[in-house]
């Protein structure tokens, strides 16, 4: 650990003076007040900018509301859940973003990993690759699915071209035509957007990391792939799992890719995309909030179990 | 041998690099080919085009008033930046630093803000727009898109308190500095390759949003960036000017990556540590 | 002074009252591009004969995600938009939010028009929109090709197959072989139940569900059209035919790489622009018949004008809406730009002839063209669409047997309808 200045080195924490016990309870007490004082702000803001909005959303899941009757929505209980529930469609999109999430997030995070590793040792032309990897990244999605579309075509599209040309394969293949391969296609293009979002919080955990820890590690003889293990591995894991965490909520969460790459048929569906039908194509409003409320609930189910598995990212280890 | 195979490993590691390089670039070098054609030249594969339309560049900002639109995606990911910045920096202080009864629920509440799909909250987001009477104006696009920024700040910027040292905070306390000062003074300099990353992150989610502004926008003038460039079309409806779509998402990218090149040493800064006034 | 006062009474005098009755009327017809022209031209040329002014909004380009954008404002009442640019499937869906148009356009104007389109604008005895241009489905052909293969143009679907085949395979033999012999539209979307509904009606299997509200689609008619649109896949059309859309059939064409393509009029000027490879190498046709007994049908495409309820100048809006509509309007926009009139006689006028010669061969398309069911089934045409077209993709990618996938569409749209009352 480096020292700041104006610490003396000596300064452990059993050697402060421990101050009396009475003003211990009333400084943690005013550190309570001031931590609900400093949480204000954001819990304001997300109250008024989600609070609103998420509530209709639940409130419309049980009513009937539907956008091409201007009439007020009546409640009609658990009906769009049944209604959902019993729909083959959706769980051939619940099945669809499983699948796309395990893979494509696994992925991610040992792409990233790598790449960040990578960038995190010195080498000339380290800031250019830097830039080079956030690019993927930095182009609007909906422009870069249309683009990858377009790269993946069967008859003028460059992936094939280069393919032939490699002799890979002997006769164009129509990527995002069939079901098993377009998502396939949706893995690697979500793999080359959203990685250099693993890579720059990764990149991020392993900037703070002491340099000292390497060099006594290098003293120890091991070698890189055990200090990775033993040692950058246990330290990152905080940052690593809310990484984690926030990607696997985007990928559960995946519309565009889906909506732009893939037929839209009902058998390569993303669960929003499968709301979004219900809502907006079919107007039943009543019925698509359903189906967002049970994707959230099955998303918060999956966050539960994460965080109960993996504590530390709330709770610190002891 | 030894020498050999270091030379081998490093040979392996410049490969690496080689592959990761043209992986994630070349999509973007796809769109620049592609960006320099027209009409029916779009159809054909080729490394370079023949005769480059770099005409397409100037159209993108004659056709429509692409500049006022760059202007207004600048404006709004700066806002939306700095707002969220400040509030996750305060908030994750608190989360990160002091423990009180509650706190762990209140981090999951906070994460769920993150489980809708946007398709979900759009309906009531589209009525909490119109009766603030922000329709059609960019502080309704820099408030909605709080909703799925400052979660995320939040949480990774709390996970990065926590690694902060025990002691740096102690010897403040017997300072008797304000928590206030603690935060914006003690660590906030520490956090800088994490502020910058995060907040690199959160410029770039709202600079490509796309749902919210397409719906809490109607006039040209106010759209930003990402919806110029999914309306833009041909001549007839199903025509799309791939040229100048292309041409546009490398304009829009540009400004992104000269961003990341500024701010890439501060991503990498590592502990600067000395924030401790003695 | 005194004089300056009086002349700068008069003058407000003047300039006053034509203020009070000028007003804003906010348009969203089509994006930018052609179509965003045209209409701001014609947007503009109405604004100057009444004093009024105008306003255009452009919306997305994919017609699905118009709808969405267009339902969020009017389910919300919103009075930022007047005039609504609305596809031909859309009236049932949006009806309930747009005013009659009736007391505004007069019985021998409407009388001008095709009455297909007036009668699918008519919404439970409202006239909720009013016809702008239409559209509907043809086959494009390389005459060069089959000329040079001594081909002639096919009549029925069967024939069509035969001589894509023929001239793919030996086009295929001379090097190119990218060459494939009949793209169209079969990406799960709107445009794929266009095609299966041309497929079908060809053939004189109905229109999915009659306009009495019976559902009609399983029948052995239906299940040949099908079964001959699948034997296409993989024979002389792509695989990648079942995520095309328009431009991505188009793309195909223009580049030289098909023999045929089933796409809509506006294919045509692209297809003879000054950089397009295949320029004055094609030709265009009704779609084929399905089979000797069968007829040759398009779907009916197209876009309507619709004055919003939450209108706040309903009446000035609506004569926008009249204007744009008119005989004069609708020639000068297909001299300019071939969008096609809604006005039957507007297809034997000289002027509109010498642009667009193809137009005597698209009269009797379009008053034949087929329409979508979506006047029967309203608001729940969406659903039933989806349904279809899902059906059909099933079919195609030879996931499903049409016999099985149509008994199931059949029972499907059935509890969709509830016996016929939609």
């Amino acid at each position: 650990m480096s020292v700041p200045s104006g610490m003396p080195a000596t300064t452990t924490p059993t050697a402060t003076p421990a101050p009396p016990p009475a003003s211990v309870s009333q400084l943690s007490r005013q550190r309570v007040r001031s931590a609900w004082l400093f949480l204000l702000p954001t819990l304001v803001v997300l109250g008024m900018v989600a609070g609103w909005p998420l509530l209709r959303t639940f409130w419309f899941a049980f009513t009937n509301a539907n956008l091409s009757n201007p009439e007020p929505p009546q409640f009609i209980g658990l009906e769009n859940f049944a209604t959902v529930w019993d729909d083959p469609d959706w769980w051939q999109s619940v099945r669809n973003t499983f699948f796309f999430t395990g893979i494509s997030v696994t992925l991610e995070t040992v792409l990233g990993m790598m790449i960040a590793l990578t960038l995190n040792t010195r080498f000339r032309g380290r800031g250019v690759l830097r830039a080079a990897v956030l690019v993927p990244w930095a182009i609007p999605t909906v422009v870069s699915a249309r683009m990858w579309g377009w790269m993946f075509h069967d008859v003028y599209g460059v992936i094939n071209a280069m393919f032939l040309h490699l002799g890979f394969i002997d006769a164009p293949i129509a990527w995002t035509a069939d079901p098993r391969l377009s998502m396939a296609a949706v893995i690697a293009v979500d793999v080359w957007k959203t990685t250099p979002f693993m890579t720059l919080l990764l990149l991020a955990a392993l900037q703070m990391l002491p340099d000292e820890l390497y060099e006594a590690a290098k003293l120890d003889g091991a070698g890189p792939i055990r200090v990775f293990f033993k040692v950058t591995l246990p330290l990152i894991r905080g940052p690593m799992l809310v990484a984690i965490i926030f990607r696997v909520l985007d990928a559960m969460r995946v519309f565009d890719l889906f909506y732009v790459l893939t037929t839209n048929s009902s058998e390569s569906m993303s669960m929003a995309v499968y709301a979004r039908q219900q809502m907006f194509e079919f107007q039943e409003l009543g019925l698509g909030a359903a189906a967002a409320s049970m994707l959230f609930a099955v998303i918060a189910m999956f966050t539960v179990v994460y965080l109960v598995l993996g504590r530390s990212a709330v709770e610190e280890a002891a | 041998m030894r020498k050999a195979l270091r030379w081998l490993g490093r040979a392996a590691f410049g490969l690496l690099v080689v592959v990761i390089t043209a992986y994630t670039l070349f999509p973007f070098y796809w769109a620049v080919v592609s960006s320099l054609k027209q009409g029916s030249a779009l159809f054909e594969v080729e490394a370079w085009p023949r005769n480059p339309a770099w005409q397409n560049y100037a159209l993108v900002f004659t056709e429509q008033p692409f500049g006022r639109n760059l202007f207004n995606s600048v404006i709004v990911a700066s806002t939306v930046v700095i707002i969220s910045l400040f509030l996750a920096v305060t908030a994750a202080f608190a989360l990160g630093r002091i423990r009180f009864f509650g706190r762990t629920p209140l981090m999951l509440m906070i994460l769920a803000v993150s489980m809708f799909p946007q398709i979900a909250v759009l309906s009531g987001m589209f009525e909490l727009v119109r009766w603030l009477g922000l329709y059609n104006t960019l502080p309704a696009l820099t408030l909605s898109y709080l909703l799925f920024t400052l979660p995320f700040t939040v949480w990774v910027l709390t996970t990065f308190m926590r690694e902060l040292p025990k002691e740096l905070e102690e010897a403040a306390v017997m300072d008797g500095a304000s928590p206030w000062v603690i935060c914006m003074h003690v660590f906030l300099p520490l956090l800088k390759p994490a502020l910058v990353t995060t907040g690199l992150l959160a410029f770039i989610a709202a600079w490509n949003e796309f749902l919210f502004a397409l719906t809490f926008t109607l006039s040209q003038e106010a759209r930003t960036v990402p919806v110029a460039i999914a309306l833009m079309s041909g001549a007839s409806q199903y025509e799309l000017p791939w040229g100048l779509i292309m041409a546009a998402s490398v304009i829009v990218t540009v400004p992104l990556i000269v961003l990341v090149l500024i701010f890439q040493r501060r991503i990498v800064s590592g502990l600067t540590a000395g924030a401790v006034k003695g | 002074m005194r004089n300056v006062l009086k002349g700068l009474a008069v003058a407000t005098a003047v300039v006053v009252p034509t203020l009070a009755v000028a007003e804003t009327v906010a348009i969203s017809c089509g994006t930018v591009g052609q179509e965003f022209e045209q209409c701001k031209l014609g947007a503009e040329a109405w604004a100057k004969k009444s004093g009024h002014q105008v306003k255009l909004v452009s919306g997305p380009t994919d017609a699905s995600e118009q709808l969405t954008m267009f339902q969020q404002q009017l389910s919300a009442g919103a009075s930022d938009i007047d005039v609504y640019r609305v596809d031909v499937v859309w009236p049932g869906l949006l009806g309930a939010h747009f005013i009659d148009l009736k007391p505004y356009v007069s019985e021998d104007v409407l009388k001008q028009h095709f009455p297909a389109i007036v009668e699918n604008n008519t919404v439970g005895g409202k006239l909720v929109a009013m016809p702008w241009f239409t559209d509907a489905g043809l086959l494009y052909y390389r005459k060069d090709l089959l000329e040079k293969h001594k081909q002639k143009p096919p009549t029925t679907w069967q024939e069509l197959a035969e001589v894509a085949k023929t001239v793919q395979d030996a086009e295929r033999k001379a090097g190119n072989d990218k060459m494939q012999g009949f793209v169209f539209q079969a990406k799960a979307a709107e445009t794929l139940t266009c095609n299966a509904l041309e497929w079908i009606d060809s053939f004189r299997g109905g229109t999915i569900i009659s306009d009495d509200g019976k559902v009609t689609i399983n029948n052995p008619k239906a299940v040949e059209a099908l079964k001959t649109a699948a034997s296409w896949i993989g024979t002389i059309s792509p695989q990648g035919v079942l995520n095309y859309e328009e431009e991505g059939a188009r793309g195909v064409f223009q580049s030289g790489n098909a023999v045929f393509m089933r796409n809509w009029p506006y294919a045509w000027a692209l297809a003879n622009a000054p950089d397009s490879p295949v320029k004055g190498k094609v030709a265009v046709m009704a779609l084929p018949k399905g089979g000797t007994d069968g007829k040759s049908t398009g779907t009916l495409g197209g876009w309507q004008l619709a004055v919003s309820k939450y209108s706040k100048n309903p009446a000035v809006a609506a004569d926008l809406v009249k204007y744009l509509t008119s005989a004069e309007e609708q020639k000068r926009r297909a001299i300019v730009a071939s969008f096609n009139p809604t006005i039957a006689s507007l297809y034997k006028d000289e002027e509109v002839l010498k642009v667009n010669p193809f137009y005597t061969s698209l009269l009797e398309t379009f008053t034949n063209a087929v329409a979508r069911p979506s006047k029967v089934t309203g608001a729940k045409y969406s659903r039933v669409s989806a349904e279809f077209r899902n059906a059909v993709h099933a079919v195609l990618s030879k996931t499903g047997k049409p016999e099985d996938k149509l008994k199931a569409l059949q029972k499907k749209l059935e509890s969709l309808g509830r016996g016929g009352k939609w």
